[in-house]
């Protein structure tokens, strides 16, 4: 039973890392606060879901997620780029609006997929134990995908996107569009956090449409907590720890629910340790300032505010 | 090379805080032509810099590069034309990417960028030879992020970046005003030789009235958003500071005010 939960844990993990690589490609080499991925993450869901149904083979199915998150990114970044609208308002116009669409994908709010074909139950019929198909279809999925990222944050686009994240003027005066840039990685972000939706939907055997609440922190949660874990520049390991970062995340929220925790209370929790991790430098300023002061009173300074 | 013509910028139109920041500047340069420039506050200096890479539109006015106008051009679009370092360190380079990323940005300059690997064996043994030449060390240190660099290491390797890609403009704006003395000297020491390297035509705003007629060819003086003298050859070889502070109140009637300005000989 131990082993089974632990597995199911760990799947979880690696299906949504997807979601946090697509916060990690926004919020870390963008620079770009995108909560496009609360409705993005459901239009994947949704798109794979009603796909399936209407027969669609289950690869197509999250091969068109991923397309349709991409599209949900590209607008998200013209309206930011050329409406010249703040990228969070961006984001949470283009979420909102998705929650209208991702219900008229679906025709109601829930759609199962127990009895439909999945990619997880065609791989099974390929011969593998059923047992361990979930975890090493996603594992190949993500690590192919890892792949792919850190090849391309390499190549001289993916090196002006790193570079747009990081200092805007700069990489505009050596003649990239910024604004193309900003729309290209909010697009593969998005393609990102879609099919991570698609896989947790054919995972969990249904997409409904309010599985997008939480999807931001629970992926700012998972980055942060990779950085932690391994604390780089260099793109292929920082994306490694956004994938550890995720795992980590799902087996904390595992332990927090066999101690008792209502899963209702769990979005709270990842809110006050994504607040925390992202308040540290601030809270240490503090703590750094009264030592100083500290120090200063133990060598005799009497009065720290008479000069 | 770089024609201007009856250039006019004013900034906040109609509101309380207008400011008339070019007022008609007419200016043109050759081929390999060193242009220092001098002024005082708010004489408009910053503001041609940024008219002529773009980050301003002006009102009136035209811009022309090599016989092609540019005045409405994006500063994107006419990188490949124009090299610039700015007086903060921190602005020319990307803080988490490492040196020779950097650099391989700045060698696409202009260029369409691809799906190619941006860094190569080639390229980085192009870059160290590169570096060595600052004769700061860095060529050791291509896989550094830029952020562990000092000031003026960080404005040398700008420096460099600003050059790379070929471009035929470099403007150079109060680059050593953010640097300890002799810090400042080593980079206007690199300057003028990346400028001799790659036969580059500068327009370099200074606040050092003896470097500015030490360095390149020809000073401009601007005052109140207009170029009040204009001096080369044997004129501007005969000048002195004080020299020059006297042409001042002579053409304005008013002191040369500007905070920062060294008037030591």
């Amino acid at each position: 039973m131990w082993i089974n939960l632990f597995m199911r844990t760990i799947e979880q993990g690696i299906a949504f890392s997807l979601l946090a690589m697509g916060v990690y490609l926004t919020f870390r080499i963008l620079d770009f606060p995108d909560l496009t991925v609360e409705g993005s993450f459901p239009l994947g869901a949704a798109v794979v879901a009603k796909s399936i149904v209407l027969g669609v083979n289950p690869f197509l199915a999250t091969l068109l997620a991923f397309i349709a998150g991409g599209i949900a990114g590209i607008i998200t970044g013209v309206i930011n780029t050329k409406l010249k609208i703040a990228g969070l308002l961006a984001g949470i116009l283009t979420m909102t609006s998705l929650y209208s669409l991702n219900l008229r994908i679906m025709g109601r709010s829930n759609i199962p997929l127990l009895r439909e074909p999945t990619i997880i139950r065609i791989i099974e019929e390929w011969g593998i134990s059923s047992r361990f198909v979930a975890l090493i279809t996603f594992i190949l999925i993500v690590l192919l995908v890892k792949a792919l990222i850190d090849y391309f944050l390499y190549t001289e686009v993916g090196m002006a996107i790193r570079a747009t994240g990081d200092n805007p003027v700069m990489i505009e005066s050596l003649g990239v569009n910024t604004d193309y840039i900003k729309i290209l990685g909010l697009s593969m972000a998005n393609g990102l956090v879609a099919l991570s939706g698609a896989l947790v939907a054919q995972y969990q055997g249904f997409t409904d449409v309010g599985m997008g609440i939480g999807m931001i922190v629970i992926g700012l949660a998972s980055v942060i907590i990779g950085e932690v874990v391994i604390r780089t520049s260099r793109i292929p390991l920082a994306t490694l720890g956004v994938i550890i970062g995720s795992i980590i995340y799902r087996l904390a929220i595992a332990i927090a629910l066999q101690l008792g925790f209502a899963p209702t209370d769990l979005k709270i929790v990842t809110a006050i340790l994504v607040i925390m991790a992202l308040g540290a430098p601030s809270l240490r300023k503090f703590m750094i300032q009264d030592e100083f002061a500290e120090h200063l009173l133990e060598e005799g300074v009497s009065d720290v505010k008479d000069n | 090379m770089l024609k201007i013509t009856n250039l006019h910028k004013v900034f906040n139109y109609g509101k309380i805080n207008e400011n008339y920041a070019l007022r008609g500047v007419n200016l043109t340069l050759s081929r390999g032509d060193f242009v220092t420039i001098i002024g005082s506050n708010g004489a408009g200096k910053s503001t041609l810099l940024n008219v002529v890479a773009g980050s301003y539109l002006p009102e009136i006015g035209q811009v022309e590069i090599n016989g092609q106008d540019v005045t409405k051009w994006p500063v994107n679009k006419r990188a490949f034309l124009v090299g610039r370092v700015f007086q903060d360190p921190l602005k020319g380079t990307a803080a988490e990417m490492t040196i020779e990323e950097n650099l391989a940005l700045a060698s696409k300059r202009g260029k369409r960028r691809g799906l190619r690997l941006g860094l190569n064996q080639g390229r980085r043994h192009e870059y160290r030879e590169m570096l060595s030449l600052l004769g700061l060390g860095l060529e050791d240190r291509l896989e550094d992020p830029v952020k562990l660099l000092s000031g003026g290491q960080r404005q040398a390797l700008t420096l460099l970046m600003a050059t790379l890609g070929d471009p035929e403009i470099l403007l150079l704006d109060e680059h050593t005003a953010a640097l300890d003395p002799k810090t400042a000297i080593q980079i206007i020491e690199i300057t003028e030789k990346v400028v001799e390297q790659n036969n580059l035509t500068v327009l370099m705003v200074t606040h050092d009235l003896k470097q500015a007629l030490e360095m390149g060819n020809r000073t401009i003086m601007m005052d109140r958003g207009q170029i009040i003298l204009d001096i080369k050859g044997k004129e501007r070889e005969n000048t002195t500071v004080q020299g020059l502070l006297k042409k001042f109140n002579e053409k304005r009637g008013h002191e040369f005010t500007n905070d920062r300005v060294l008037l030591s000989e």
